[in-house]
């Protein structure tokens, strides 16, 4: 039997999730028993392939992110919302309450230690263009399933993971989902 | 206007509150009255209140920013709320809100340059029957027209008080088209108060269980219960409230039984007293209802003069018993009874945390009697004639009659009393709705039923309702409507809890996304999925039927959906490409990566 394909991604993140996705520690062997890596930070791939499971972390806050969601939803059968950043927003989301001009100014004209002489915001096609805001995963592609968590937490990943192994339903019990 | 520096203002409302005594608990009614005196609510004034009553300023500042009727920026001396209920949608109010905006060079929700002008929307008024409808300086306009429009931005240009308007502009019609056992006027005044002190107050706690009346609010809780509870609480003073904050949109025969059998609601607050051993009784009566204050204090006026108020009523030794009249300040969850409680006492309309019921712990803490206008009229008749002339009529389960407010896509909308059990298909032919698409029964969180379902009754065991019928013709568009209720409940949602707080606006934004075509088929699973977690999981009955109108609506006439969504996928949230507009703008780019189209492959 082949082996199931994940793919995983970090977009308007900050990689915490994934850090607790190889916080499952030993179960990694197990996983790399039954699973290969797709597209990943950790495979380093560029392009996703047909996958069984898509994980994303991270919010979406420009166009590249928006392309790149959507490739892991053409190719995942199962794409799973990772974290509070791609379900809420999370963290990246707090400019949401500043005017993108302001961003950019602080971030290309003003902010304490800037040099740029020509006073532009640079233009270059590589950079990928910032959406005026930061929007969960779901209010552009459709998701699977949630992970909450800030990040999840290694055991809430890996029950994930192995309920969709094993065919069934991921469920977080109310200790999985209960963080103070 | 009027202009005051803060000491003045300060001055002011310190006039105000020694008319209320410095009571606290009564600042809803102190702001009130600082609003028509002032215009607004001025910063100063809530300096001034908290300093005067004893309360800190951010509980008085909390109280002036939740109800719709009181401002923080000053309103024009002549302020316009138009009634934005779907009714009076569907008979033009739009056009006529921008009519007299255009007459009198007037933005909507903006002060009008001169401060003298302020056009605002409101939620549903109460006259359904005879909209479009609105208020001027809480003063009821109905039937309104181009032709009234014109007559009214006339009287404002030419700076006529609103006082000094001519009497017709705010003529409001009783459209009684059907009247049964309440509406007959069933009793002379004072019939029902003799009755219960002759048979004594356990018999006629027996004869209100007889009659098996249940509450016209909408839950239908058995009336002899609650007032037996209520007896039973131990306490040295206990309370009857009247629930006349009739918000609920499509419903006004609270406003028509209050104006037409005043007498009636009272005897039953009286014989309720009598009962459960009351003194103090409050009516809590809409803000939009201000008009029928003059006269309901004249009635209580002449009943205290008639001995049926005040202290030994009708020469009986202890049995004392009066009531005050408040107002509401624009808030429909107010209609929720705990909500209505803390407002009485002069607090923010918040619902509290029930069990202990009102019954146990109400106003001011003590045993409380929270009823329906409807249930005490009911409860008049029934001291007066008992509870078998009463059960008579309607179903074994819902007895007695109901008073129906018909409004919308009808020949003869209005008031229609009908027993229990009356068919919608009755109903729709009494009104001259036959033809209709949908009714919803019981305002937007009631139930919306289509044709199919038109010989369903009228009643607590099938279609309870509080009295909204609000007949929806053949051509009407059921996303719209569900859109423009979901936006109410948005509006009023009290805010306390996180499922109905952020539930009813996101489901608002979902339905804003499927009116407007930008939302596929698998969009809709998240929104079923939320108006489940509103339902079970929200602090009071505003988020947990708050979903119904979208809900029913989908369920009912799927079409209207369907013919709206754009494929089997979601769709973005947003508009993918206008966001990234400002960014192109700012960077000067327009290449292939700086647009994005808002469906992929």
């Amino acid at each position: 039997m082949s082996k199931i394909r994940i793919a995983t991604t970090s977009l308007a993140g900050c990689f915490g999730c994934h850090m607790s996705i190889l916080d499952i520690d030993e179960k990694l062997f197990d996983l790399a028993a039954v699973a290969e890596f797709d597209r990943s930070p950790i495979t380093d791939i560029k392009q996703c392939g047909p996958c069984d499971i898509g994980i994303v972390e991270g919010g979406v806050c420009n166009a590249e992110n928006v392309e790149v969601l959507r490739e892991f939803r053409r190719h995942c059968k199962v794409l799973i919302a990772c974290g509070a950043c791609a379900i809420t927003g999370g963290i990246p989301a707090l400019r949401n309450g500043v005017p993108l001009v302001e961003c950019m100014a602080e971030a290309y004209l003003d902010g304490i230690g800037t040099e740029n002489p020509s006073r532009t915001v640079p233009n270059d096609p590589e950079l990928p263009l910032l959406l005026n805001r930061v929007h969960p995963i779901q209010e552009v592609v459709r998701i699977d399933h949630f992970l909450p968590g800030c990040p999840p937490p290694a055991e809430a990943i890996w029950q994930a993971i192995s309920d969709l192994l094993a065919g069934r339903e991921p469920t977080l019990s109310y200790t999985q989902l209960h963080y103070d | 206007m009027e202009s005051l520096d803060d000491e003045g203002v300060v001055l002011r409302v310190g006039e105000v509150a020694a008319r209320h005594g410095d009571d606290p608990h009564r600042l809803v009614q102190i702001l009130r009255d600082v609003q028509a005196a002032l215009h607004h609510v001025p910063a100063a004034a809530l300096d001034g209140l908290a300093q005067r009553l004893g309360l800190a300023r951010v509980q008085v500042e909390g109280v002036a920013t939740f109800y719709s009727h009181l401002s923080a920026t000053a309103r024009g001396h002549y302020h316009f709320l138009f009634s934005d209920g779907y009714t009076d949608r569907m008979l033009g109010r739009e056009a006529l809100v921008e009519q007299l905006c255009a007459a009198l060079g007037v933005e909507r929700g903006v002060p009008s340059a001169d401060g003298r002008v302020t056009i605002e929307d409101t939620a549903c008024t109460g006259l359904c029957d005879q909209g479009p409808a609105g208020l001027v300086n809480g003063r009821p306009l109905s039937g309104l027209g181009p032709m009234r429009i014109e007559t009214i931005a006339g009287l404002v240009k030419l700076g006529v008080p609103v006082d000094e308007w001519p009497q017709e502009l705010f003529d409001v019609a009783d459209n009684i088209h059907r009247r049964d056992l309440l509406l007959a006027g069933p009793i002379q005044s004072g019939d029902g108060v003799r009755a219960v002190l002759e048979r004594g107050a356990e018999a006629t706690l027996a004869e209100v269980e007889r009659a098996g009346l249940r509450g016209r609010g909408g839950a239908g809780f058995p009336t002899a219960r609650k007032w037996g509870f209520c007896r039973q609480a131990e306490a040295d003073e206990r309370v009857v409230a009247c629930n006349a904050d009739e918000g609920e949109p499509g419903t006004f025969k609270d406003r028509v039984l209050l104006h037409t059998q005043p007498d009636l609601v009272f005897e039953g607050m009286t014989v309720c007293a009598r009962v459960i051993g009351a003194r103090r009784g409050l009516v809590y009566l809409r803000g939009e209802y201000a008009f029928l204050r003059e006269p309901l204090e004249a009635v209580l006026a002449e009943r205290r003069r008639q001995g049926l108020l005040g202290k030994a009523i009708l020469g009986a030794e202890g049995f004392d018993f009066d009531i005050e009249i408040h107002l509401g300040a624009g808030a429909y969850i107010c209609g929720e009874e705990s909500a209505m409680i803390e407002s009485l006492e002069g607090h923010r309309g918040t619902p509290r945390i029930r069990p202990p019921f009102p019954v146990v712990s109400g106003y001011l803490g003590l045993p409380t009697v929270v009823d329906n206008v409807e249930s005490f009229a009911a409860a008049g008749a029934i001291a007066a004639h008992g509870g078998d002339w009463f059960c008579a009529c309607g179903t074994a389960e819902s007895t007695g009659t109901k008073l129906l407010s018909v409004a919308g896509d009808c020949a003869r909308p209005g008031i229609y009393e009908f027993p229990f059990g009356v068919t919608v298909a009755e109903v729709l032919e009494a009104c001259g709705g036959s033809g209709a698409r949908a009714v919803q029964v019981g305002g937007p969180s009631g139930t919306c039923i289509g044709q199919t379902e038109f010989s369903r009754r009228i009643a607590f065991e099938d279609l309870a309702t509080g009295g909204a019928f609000t007949v929806f013709g053949p051509g009407r568009d059921m996303v719209e409507v569900a859109l423009h209720h979901s936006r109410f409940f948005a509006h009023e949602s009290c805010g306390f809890c996180t499922p109905c707080r952020v539930g009813t606006s996101v489901l608002a934004q979902g339905l804003e996304r499927i009116a407007r075509g930008g939302a596929g088929r698998a969009d809709l699973e998240p929104l079923k999925q939320l108006s489940g977690v509103m339902r079970s999981m929200s602090h009071c009955g505003l988020g947990m039927t708050a979903a119904n109108p979208f809900m029913q609506t989908l369920e009912r006439f799927p079409e209207d959906y369907e013919e709206r969504l754009a494929g089997d996928d979601v769709m973005p949230a947003f508009d993918l490409d206008a966001a990234l507009a400002e960014a192109r703008a700012l960077s000067g780019r327009d290449d292939a990566h700086a647009h994005l189209e808002q469906r992929h492959g």
